[in-house]
């Protein structure tokens, strides 16, 4: 009697176990979790983390198990992994890419093993059209850049100096800002670029001086805005008469408290504020400081946090089936509400549709915020828009 | 032949002479082509850092000159590579013959800066060097895609029927194929008159032009042949991952080579090899055990080679492979 009831559990013991493995969908979550990128890795781990501590981490009957990598955002490495964790971990989806170069490199992957990618982070307008596997729930520079023109020109700025970051983002930031400020009638006095490695703000901001423009249009990635606002106060800028206008990458929420009131009334126009006035927000804020020891969640963290929401939605939309092109066609047109605000995934790109607000730098209860005061609705990647 | 010159061309003999440990090694490099799938990515990387170690042991180890920018090698053969890959042929056995041709232009071009000064003016231009050249790099998008990297690589087919699979394992192959008859050639060149000359060089090079050693020629000569071969290791990353970014000039690229290196032991030519292994599975099961903090345990495994002595450890080591090849 008794041996047969020991039969009977290991049998089931052994059942439940075969049954798990089968009911897994693995998730390969690729980050730069240490070097120049590491505060990147640090929110979109965090977020992910988060999510699956607030959504459970079973959907329609599978177990999302996530696998964590670091890539020290060496593009060939990132490569490496994706295809080590297709190969042999069997990931149906790969996610996180901090940076342009890493998202790139493992496109052909995606492609190849039709495995969905989901872009976190990096900014570059064509990433997505590296791959039909590859789908985004971070932002394009573009789309920052080309409210920030608009609001521009209206506010009477009629000749500006841009600064941006010499790489793919950087490019693309540059150019569709010029573009839409020249458009719209305004004048570029001087496109000026700080290499992405060690930059040296220093010689380029003295030309900026000397150019006597309105405003200072700046992109830096995540990550190396304290740096530049620093070198602008010591150069004496703050006080030159200069407006200074930036995507909301230079005013990152992970740093902007430490910049000190040097700048406060930056303006600047980006996708996500950890300020944004919604409960949704309010609760997701709370909650990833208090996971995570005080740390504010910042812009990567929602490309991050909303990549969950993706990855999730869209199994339930499959029933729990793993391939690559039900997924995909799942994730295409999904639309939900996001600590950011609306979201949606555009069905002809796969990129992401999202407000981007206008915002300022501003006291809120003694701690600097980007307190947004103007919105645009459902902003599309303007450089594909530009594109068709 | 004099009684002196037969004495000379004996020791050289024994020098050359294979021994059971050696054989061993590349029997297992080559039977892990057989594993199941799953490792021959890493293996892949492996091979190629071996290649790179094994390029910059014959400077610093068999010549004495000492180099922090190796990568600008590296880098030029992955560029090269990259590039004919997408302008002229996707063939990767041409592409990687014009991957060592760069390196080993570059390696002839630079290699008249080398002659001059100590070690540290050494250091420094090589480090110079290795900048300079990321710098180009950076500064050319329209060739090199800039920090967004060479896209769009096809790489074909090796020998017209292998294609590089998902797996690795083509990859690997190639790698190591690529490394051996590239170690081969090495073995023979370092077990020559000139290997000789070279190590006279190192231990003094005064004397050794006293001797009759047309020192700055050989130096010339080694360092050419060490950038071809850091060409080849650049060429075989971009075949073998279909990309190029900045990052093969960076200076944390060189910095790893001669870290494998020094794990491994400069001046024997395994030592360029055994370090590779040593440091990739090291990094790889570091960092998947622990994706934010494998640089300290990294860090820390060196500060205990270097306070236990890696002479010590790869001494001992083989102290036991010569006993062991006396038997």
């Amino acid at each position: 009697m008794l041996r047969r009831e020991i039969a009977a559990i290991a049998a089931l013991a052994l059942f439940s176990s075969a049954a798990a493995a089968q009911d897994t969908a693995k998730i390969g979550l690729i980050l730069p979790m240490t070097g120049q990128q590491a505060s990147t890795g640090k929110q979109i781990d965090a977020a992910v983390k988060l999510y699956q501590a607030q959504h459970g981490s079973t959907v329609a009957g599978k177990k999302v198990e996530v696998i964590l990598k670091d890539d020290t955002s060496v593009p060939d490495v990132t490569k490496r992994l994706a295809q080590e964790l297709v190969v042999n971990d069997k990931v149906a989806i790969l996610a996180g890419f901090g940076i342009t170069p890493s998202a790139m490199a493992t496109a052909p992957i995606a492609t190849q093993a039709k495995v969905p990618e989901v872009v976190m982070a990096a900014g570059t307008s064509s990433i997505t059209e590296a791959s039909p596997f590859i789908v985004r729930t971070s932002f394009t520079l573009a789309q920052s850049s080309v409210p920030m023109a608009e609001w521009a020109i209206k506010n009477g700025i009629k000749k500006v100096v841009t600064m941006v970051s010499d790489y793919g983002p950087g490019i693309d930031a540059e150019k569709s800002f010029s573009d839409k400020f020249k458009a719209d009638g305004g004048t570029i006095v001087e496109n000026l670029r700080v290499p992405l490695r060690s930059p040296d703000f220093a010689p380029v901001l003295q030309k900026a001086a000397d150019a006597k423009a309105d405003a200072l249009f700046v992109f830096v990635p995540s990550g190396a805005g304290a740096q530049f606002v620093k070198q602008f106060v010591e150069r004496g800028l703050d006080k030159s008469g200069m407006k200074l206008i930036a995507t909301g990458d230079v005013t990152d929420d992970d740093q902007l408290n430490g910049m000190g009131d040097v700048v406060m009334g930056v303006i600047n126009a980006h996708n996500y504020s950890a300020s944004h006035d919604s409960a949704l927000n309010k609760a997701y804020v709370e909650a990833f400081k208090k996971a995570n020891g005080g740390l504010r969640p910042n812009f990567m963290s929602v490309g991050g946090y909303d990549g969950m929401h993706l990855i999730y939605e869209a199994l339930k939309k499959t029933n729990g089936s793993t391939d690559g092109e039900k997924l995909i066609a799942a994730m295409k047109g999904m639309a939900w509400e996001s600590p950011r605000g609306p979201i949606s995934i555009d069905p002809d790109t796969r990129d992401i549709i999202q407000n981007i607000y206008i915002r300022k730098v501003d006291k809120v209860n003694g701690e600097l915020y980007n307190v947004e005061f103007a919105t645009i609705p459902n902003v599309k990647d303007p450089v594909k828009a530009a594109k068709k | 032949m004099t009684r002196g010159q037969t004495i000379a061309a004996q020791g050289l003999a024994r020098r050359a002479r294979w021994r059971a440990p050696e054989i061993v090694f590349w029997v297992l490099a080559f039977a892990a082509l057989l594993l199941p799938p799953g490792k021959h990515l890493l293996l892949n990387e492996v091979a190629i850092l071996a290649l790179f170690a094994l390029s910059l042991d014959l400077i610093l180890g068999y010549a004495g000159i000492i180099s922090l920018g190796h990568a600008a090698f590296f880098g030029a053969g992955a560029y090269a590579a990259g590039l004919f890959c997408k302008l002229v042929t996707p063939d990767p056995l041409a592409g990687l013959v014009v991957g060592i041709a760069a390196g080993a232009l570059l390696g002839l071009l630079t290699s008249f800066l080398v002659l001059r000064g100590s070690d540290l003016t050494r250091l420094m231009v090589t480090l110079g060097v290795a900048l300079v050249l990321h710098e180009v790099a950076n500064a050319l998008p329209q060739w090199t895609g800039g920090a967004d990297g060479l896209q769009g690589m096809v790489v074909g087919p090796l020998l017209g029927r292998f294609d590089f699979d998902l797996y690795g394992r083509t990859a690997y192959a190639y790698s190591l194929a690529t490394l051996f008859v590239l170690f081969l050639l090495a073995r023979c060149i370092v077990n020559s008159p000139f290997g000789l000359s070279l190590m006279a060089i190192r231990r003094n090079s005064l004397r050794a032009s006293a001797l009759g050693v047309p020192v700055n020629r050989r130096l010339v000569a080694v360092y050419t042949l060490a950038a071809a071969y850091a060409g080849a290791a650049g060429a075989l990353l971009a075949q073998t991952t279909a990309y190029v970014s900045l990052e093969v000039l960076e200076f944390q690229r060189s910095a790893d080579v001669l870290l494998a290196l020094i794990i491994g032991g400069a001046g024997w030519l395994y030592g360029g090899l055994a370090g590779a292994i040593v440091f990739k599975i090291l990094q790889d099961t570091l960092a998947s055990n622990a994706p934010q903090f494998w640089m300290f345990w990294m860090g820390l495994f060196l500060v205990v080679l270097a306070l236990v002595g890696r002479e010590r450890l790869s001494g001992g080591m083989r102290g036991l492979l010569a006993r062991v090849a006396r038997r």
